[in-house]
């Protein structure tokens, strides 16, 4: 995206002064996102690695981390899909109708992203607690969602709601609904025309949206961490087990877990860079 | 009916995606946070005063806004930088770096909290050479706006980067052939043109930054009065069944949280009104 900026100052030969700057500010750079970003990747790396590779890897067998792995695989599963659909329907419902309260809709839609993650598990310990609204509903029919898996899940689908929804409005508001409108008046059948016409058109912008709302998923701490009740081997996530982990000063295991979110993330950044390139740049 | 609700249109399917739209937003966001809103406004008012002013909540939230609003202030210098010279500039691995950026959005917050804990331990690699500085960072308000910062970086970077691309050239040019000196330029031409940009950036980590919990919790060491963010207090109130305090905490985060959207929208309407006019010109 910066290619076509950066042409210009190189059309003709910099003075020693801004020779200088250069040098100064590229230093800045390199220095503070070492400091920032290459620092704390190689401590994962290091402390992963302390007690030597086959340490790291054996570390994997404990079947508490074994089950964190699996919760993390199954919310990811539940919520990813769940907030797919609803970022597809509200992209569609907003992008392509005029309707009142149109604005609020979108706002309402960012406002996790403005909520502290704490808050999302906050208010579903007031709505399912045994405090909470349906809290003897609850105790009554013996159903569990706060300290359970559906407590995890409805706490992900808070903070991860707003990512796929985001990247489509703009995209289809920006393509517009020609295709769409001719395709159905030549005859053919909503369904059809959403799968074969407005499927194609989205896709990357559809992929990132869900590669970016996936990452979150598997990595969402805050929220978690307050409706999990922090059970072993039932409730733990990857990130909370690497906190347990942690916190018993456990720190080849701990790290290890860490540094398989850490591969997590940077396969994100590099999917994410890709969609980028295939679809033309974007305007990431 | 005098207006009407929706516009027709040719398209179908506006009842049943606005209508799923709506279902899921209300049940899964909007229910939710009414729950917390009424539980926190049947708190008798002297009681709820006295929860929100109670010693060690003002202790956090002192901490929570004075780190994140110092985190955004550090990042909107070096975040700047940072995307000055990925903007600006052609260097090997440029790419890379601007690819890079995005990391602490990728990265778990618990998986950056215990990697900075660890570099910034007084026996860790950054922490023992800050120890003969006489500087501590881990478990210190210091260690907080670290984390802070590492979050919020991306925030301004994105929001400058494509400010920065728009700076018009021209007028740089026009203002060095007449003799301005690169401050100068800097100053008058640039800053002015990027200020928006920069304070939605600004604006944007400020609001992550007194949300923040996963990567702050590690290397702050989460003393009360001292190094206890609001959202951590938050989390103690509730393990301690304190649900009273912790109602009337996440009321007020939640309150926050709004006036922050309404900062970030006011910011954003600001910029436009100024790009409107610098392009009417």
């Amino acid at each position: 995206m910066a290619a076509g900026a950066s042409v210009a100052s190189e059309v003709r030969p910099l003075t020693r002064g801004a020779k200088l700057a250069r040098a100064f500010l590229l230093v800045v750079s390199f220095g503070f996102l070492g400091l920032l970003l290459l620092a704390p990747l190689g401590a994962i790396l290091t402390q992963a690695l302390a007690k030597g590779f086959a340490a790291a890897i054996e570390s994997f067998s404990d079947p508490d981390t074994i089950s964190a792995i699996k919760l993390t695989l199954l919310t990811a599963a539940v919520v990813v899909p769940a907030n797919t659909i609803f970022g597809i329907c509200a992209a569609w419902a907003i992008a392509r109708f005029e309707f009142r309260g149109k604005s609020l809709l979108v706002t309402l839609i960012d406002l996790p992203f403005a909520v502290s993650p704490v808050i999302a598990g906050l208010v579903l310990v007031f709505l399912f607690g045994t405090q909470g609204w349906f809290g003897n509903w609850m105790l009554d029919h013996d159903v569990q969602i706060i300290f359970a898996v559906p407590g995890i899940i409805l706490a992900t689908i808070f903070i991860s709601f707003p990512y796929v929804a985001r990247e489509l409005i703009p995209l289809m508001q920006q393509q517009g609904s020609e295709e769409e409108v001719a395709a159905l008046s030549l005859g053919a059948r909503p369904w059809t025309t959403f799968i074969r016409i407005t499927l194609p058109k989205i896709r990357w912008g559809l992929l990132y949206g869900v590669i970016l709302c996936n990452s979150r998923v598997m990595g969402e701490f805050g929220a978690v961490s307050v409706v999990s009740g922090h059970v072993r081997g039932m409730t733990n996530t990857m990130p909370l087990q690497v906190e347990i982990l942690y916190n018993e000063y456990n720190f080849v295991a701990a790290f290890a877990l860490a540094a398989l979110l850490a591969m997590l993330a940077i396969l994100t950044l590099v999917a994410k860079t890709l969609v980028e390139w295939r679809s033309g740049g974007g305007g990431h | 009916m005098a207006k009407r609700i929706v516009v027709p249109s040719p398209l179908p399917g506006f009842g049943l995606t606005f209508g799923f739209t709506t279902f899921f937003l209300s049940s899964v966001i909007l229910l939710p946070l009414a729950a917390l809103v009424i539980r926190a406004l049947g708190i008798p008012f002297s009681e709820l005063i006295g929860l929100l002013l109670d010693e060690r909540a003002v202790a956090s939230y002192r901490l929570s806004f004075g780190a994140a609003a110092l985190a955004a202030a550090i990042n909107a210098v070096f975040g700047f930088i940072v995307a000055w010279s990925l903007v600006r500039y052609e260097f090997p691995g440029r790419r890379l770096l601007d690819t890079m950026i995005d990391l602490p959005f990728a990265l778990p917050t618990a998986v950056s909290g215990i990697a900075l804990a660890t570099v910034f331990s007084p026996t860790g690699w950054l922490g023992t050479k800050l120890a003969i500085a006489g500087v501590q960072v881990a478990y210190t308000w210091i260690g907080v706006v670290v984390a802070l910062v590492l979050i919020g970086l991306p925030f301004v970077v994105r929001s400058v980067q494509p400010a920065l691309i728009e700076v018009r050239k021209d007028l740089e040019d026009a203002a060095e052939s007449l003799g301005a000196g690169g401050f100068h330029v800097f100053r008058r031409i640039i800053l002015p043109t990027i200020m928006p940009a920069l304070a939605t950036g600004f604006t944007l980590a400020f609001a992550r930054g007194i949300g923040e919990y996963g990567s702050v919790v590690f290397i702050s060491g989460n003393l009360p009065l001292k190094t206890e963010i609001t959202p951590l207090l938050i989390v103690i109130k509730l393990e301690q069944y304190d649900y009273n305090g912790a109602a009337a905490l996440g009321f007020f985060m939640l309150a926050m949280s709004f006036v922050m959207l309404f900062a970030i929208n006011l910011v954003q309407q600001w910029g436009q009104r100024r790009m409107g006019l610098g392009v009417q010109r």
